[in-house]
């Protein structure tokens, strides 16, 4: 069995130090830049997992674009000033019940489970060239219906956020 | 058991994303608990991939990318709708959007 490294509890701290943050802060553009705290520790976990494609897809995806679109949100929205009557909404006591229910479920689940689990020791011999061409030859069909949901997901985006004309009246 | 280790992190982010989800006012906050869950279902089938008796199968880390890929879409949509209401309404406050209650 090979004991865990000192590595994965720091990063391990980092990405839920960044996600509390994330959530508890008052201020929204100081939860974007927490948010981009937890993006950047699970690329990294990634990449300490070897699955570097993974891990630097997330930083791209993640901290390049999502992290900038939140902060974007935030200027367009004017988030940026603090609402009056707090930021937790009424019924957060449910909700705080609720997320502590689903983490005491999947924990028990693992925990239980953990004799069970694979535990395969040693590091895959996967490059960025076999997963290259897995996604052009076993999984183009995947590739080609993500490539078509992020053009409608694009066009989508700008027709619901763009400015509506002033419509005839009949 | 290293495994074990990235799984109960996972939990424990995707608790904290739900929480967020659940009890923030603001609609961008909302937005980005989903978006931690979602990243937390992402580390698990890295985990899974990486443990699993076939990593060189590429399944968990083709399910993770394209994973990734419709999270980048879901972002885009979801923060177009919150500036559309916002135009709307001049609110982000969960709360106060209560037009369709009956």
């Amino acid at each position: 069995m090979r004991p865990v490294s000192p590595i994965f509890y720091i990063l391990a701290a980092l990405t839920l130090a960044g996600g509390l943050a994330a959530v508890l802060l008052k201020h929204l553009v100081h939860c974007a830049l927490a948010t981009t705290v937890a993006f950047a520790g699970l690329a990294l976990l990634f990449l300490q997992l070897d699955a570097q494609f993974a891990g630097f897809a997330q930083i791209l995806v993640y901290i390049g674009a999502v992290a900038i679109l939140i902060v974007f949100a935030i200027l367009l929205t004017r988030g940026s000033e603090l609402p009056k009557d707090g930021v937790f909404s009424r019924t957060w006591f449910v909700g705080l019940v609720i997320a502590a229910g689903v983490f005491a479920v999947l924990a028990w689940a693992v925990l239980e489970s953990v004799r069970s689990v694979p535990q395969q020791a040693g590091v895959p011999a996967v490059t960025v060239h076999d997963i290259g061409n897995a996604l052009v030859g076993r999984y183009v069909l995947p590739l080609e219906i993500v490539a078509l949901l992020l053009t409608a997901a694009t066009i989508g985006a700008v027709i619901v956020a763009m400015h509506e004309k002033e419509r005839p009246k009949p | 058991m290293p495994l074990a280790g990235y799984l109960l992190v996972a939990a424990l982010l995707f608790a904290i994303g739900l929480a967020g989800a659940l009890t923030r006012r603001n609609a961008i906050l909302v937005l980005i608990g989903i978006e931690l869950m979602l990243n937390a279902a992402n580390l698990n089938l890295i985990a899974f991939w990486r443990f699993g008796p076939h990593p060189e199968a590429l399944t968990g880390m083709m399910f993770a990318i394209f994973s990734i890929a419709v999270a980048a879409a879901e972002a885009a949509v979801g923060l177009g709708l919150v500036i559309a209401i916002h135009r709307h309404t001049n609110t982000t406050d969960l709360d106060k959007m209560n037009r369709m209650k009956g």
